[in-house]
């Protein structure tokens, strides 16, 4: 598999949704396979909240696997001998990509909250300008789960000329009441931190550490089912008998504060602040007075295929079939299957054999319509 | 729903002779997509369907088809209306739990609608009611009375009466037997509420836009 990557530089100013407007805007990419001579088989693979641009291969970071080297490279569903697979990172986001832990070129020092709020349909426009710095027009297919999803959405939504395919895996339309609930509970912790300062915890050289992993902490609960949780952890003891105290006692214990010390080695406290609020503000139908079928009425010709699955509590079954109502209503051709896991939201991340056969079908008969 | 095995399905012989190639189709219940297969091989359609059974919708999206899992009776309202040419019912009428609203949809969102059941007053179920006194197990309805998901059965006679009730056009119907080619027929007909083992429908809105064409009148001749 060929791989490559580095940063885009924007050649314009990205203009904000909130009406503000970001200079010098840099966009850190991956890609996976070949880009042909038409420049006609790129797949751009949007990520989730925590998610990053190194979708497949190893990540330089953690050492892991990246997040879908699943479902990405020779072979797999997004199969990197025919496509040129494209994982960007968010803007907003503090894997390269311009955010908040980025120097402000007007003052030489980190944004920290001075970075403007950005929305889901900010981080799309600063992907179209830089596949246009790549020479890309026109994209086969956008894919994503979860925020990813929401990009995927927004996509069909601002450039469905752009693009022929959409797939939009355990995701929304918007956020509901609990969602934006969670994510509060989430950005409380950090700003609770006393390292946390006020969002200039880089000037002072530290970093709200615990906060972050707090955040993460109750954040992955909503990305695992309860069954998955029960079965994995139950009341399981990390030693014999109870401490009597407040250590981790019990084995679901220790596995959330493993996740969330993990997740500060990787992750900028305030670049959760940023994404968290941008998937908050995410409503397609908001614009068309709660019409989201509006939101689609320029993207009839893109194909569809929207999955959900079944304990998914966090962007449950109910929320994408809203998304699929509007696209019918819309007129555009959606596939759409609520696949059978109990792997919770997480799922979509995983091997899911129902997942991967769906995407492999679906992606093969939309290159076929598009002659591909 | 499934009566039988995917390739003892002749009626989906005679619904592909009844689409127009390159038409817009909805099969509702389409099951692992075999008549959409089918559409799309033979007939270069642009099909799309509904299915309720996740395994099903899985199958037929692996296949490429493009179909959403989704429960006939309420989602259909999703689509607008005349977004197809063509909506397909092969085998289902009978599972539905209102199969007349379920008419009424089909025609409300494609101009035609192509049915297909097995006929309840067939002289086998006739016989098996009359003789053994029993609830028929057909060749067309090979199930037990409490494990058939069949819940709305009906006669030939009940169907055109319901088509005559919502103001449908019968633009053709044709008996199917099993292992014999699709015969032509005047659903009206006295005889052929006693001979036709299953019934196929072409549907269309008595104040249907588009004019028939020609080639589509004589259609099980």
């Amino acid at each position: 598999m060929q791989t490559g990557g580095g940063i885009a530089r924007l050649p314009a100013p990205l203009r904000l949704e909130s009406g503000g407007v970001l200079h010098g805007v840099e966009v850190a990419y991956q890609t996976y396979g070949t880009l042909n001579p038409d420049r006609s088989n790129a797949i751009l693979v949007c990520h989730a909240l925590t998610g990053d641009q190194y979708v497949s291969g190893i990540h330089p970071v953690s050492g892991k696997p990246g997040w879908w080297a699943k479902m990405v490279g020779p072979g797999l569903p997004l199969d990197t001998d025919r496509w040129f697979v494209i994982g960007s990172n968010v803007i907003g986001g503090c894997m390269g990509s311009t955010g908040p832990a980025s120097d402000d070129p007007a003052t030489g020092k980190p944004y920290g909250l001075s970075f403007p709020v950005i929305t889901i349909a900010d981080m799309v426009c600063a992907q179209a300008m830089m596949l246009e710095t790549m020479g890309i027009e026109r994209l086969f297919a956008v894919v994503g789960g979860s925020m990813g999803g929401m990009q995927v959405l927004q996509w069909a939504h601002a450039f469905p000329e752009r693009i022929s395919a959409a797939v939009c895996l355990a995701s929304a339309g918007r956020h509901t009441a609990q969602n934006i609930a969670f994510h509060e509970v989430g950005r409380q912790a950090i700003m609770a931190d006393p390292d946390w300062r006020g969002g200039a915890y880089q000037a002072a050289g530290v970093r709200p550490e615990k906060g972050l992993a707090v955040a993460r902490m109750a954040a992955h609960i909503t990305y695992l089912s309860e069954p998955a949780l029960q079965r994995k952890f139950g009341r399981e003891l990390q030693r014999d008998g109870l401490s009597w105290g407040f250590d981790a006692d019990f084995q679901v214990e220790s596995y959330l504060r493993h996740q969330g010390a993990a997740f500060v080695d990787r992750f900028d406290a305030n670049a959760y602040l940023y994404i968290t609020r941008a998937t908050d503000y995410f409503d397609l139908a908001a614009a068309y007075g709660g019409q989201m079928a509006k939101a689609f009425e320029r993207a009839r010709d893109v194909r569809f295929c929207v999955i959900s699955f079944t304990t998914d509590w966090l962007y449950p079954t109910s929320e994408s079939r809203r998304v699929v109502r509007a696209l019918n209503a819309a007129g555009a051709r959606t596939s759409f299957v609520e696949v059978d896991s109990d792997k919770g939201h997480d799922a979509f991340l995983l091997d899911e054999p129902v997942m991967t056969a769906a995407l492999t079908g679906f992606l093969a008969s939309a290159a076929e319509a598009a002659q591909l | 729903m499934i009566q039988f095995k995917p390739t003892d399905r002749h009626d989906f012989d005679e619904i592909l002779r009844l689409v127009r190639p390159g038409a817009r189709v909805l099969d509702v219940a389409c099951g692992e997509g075999v008549l959409l297969e089918r559409l799309r091989a033979e007939k270069d359609v642009d099909g799309r369907g509904v299915e309720i059974g996740a395994a099903e919708v899985s199958a037929c999206l692996a296949k490429g088809l493009a179909v959403m899992q989704g429960d006939a009776e309420r989602d259909l309202a999703e689509f607008s209306d005349a977004s197809f040419d063509y909506a397909i019912l092969s085998q289902a009428l009978q599972a539905m739990r209102n199969p007349r609203t379920v008419l009424e949809e089909l025609l409300r969102l494609a101009d035609r609608a192509i049915v297909s059941f097995p006929n309840f007053a067939h002289w086998r179920v006739r016989a098996s009611l009359m003789v053994r006194g029993r609830m028929p197990e057909t060749r067309a309805l090979p199930e037990a009375w409490w494990a058939t998901s069949n819940i709305h059965l009906c006669t030939l006679r009940d169907f055109t009466d319901l088509c005559q009730e919502l103001g449908l056009r019968i633009e053709a119907a044709a008996a199917l037997v099993q292992n014999r080619p699709a015969r032509a027929m005047n659903a009206l007909g006295p005889l052929e509420n006693w001979r036709a083992e299953q019934a196929i429908f072409l549907l269309s809105r008595r104040t249907a836009t588009h004019p028939i064409e020609t080639e589509q009148r004589d259609l099980f001749a």
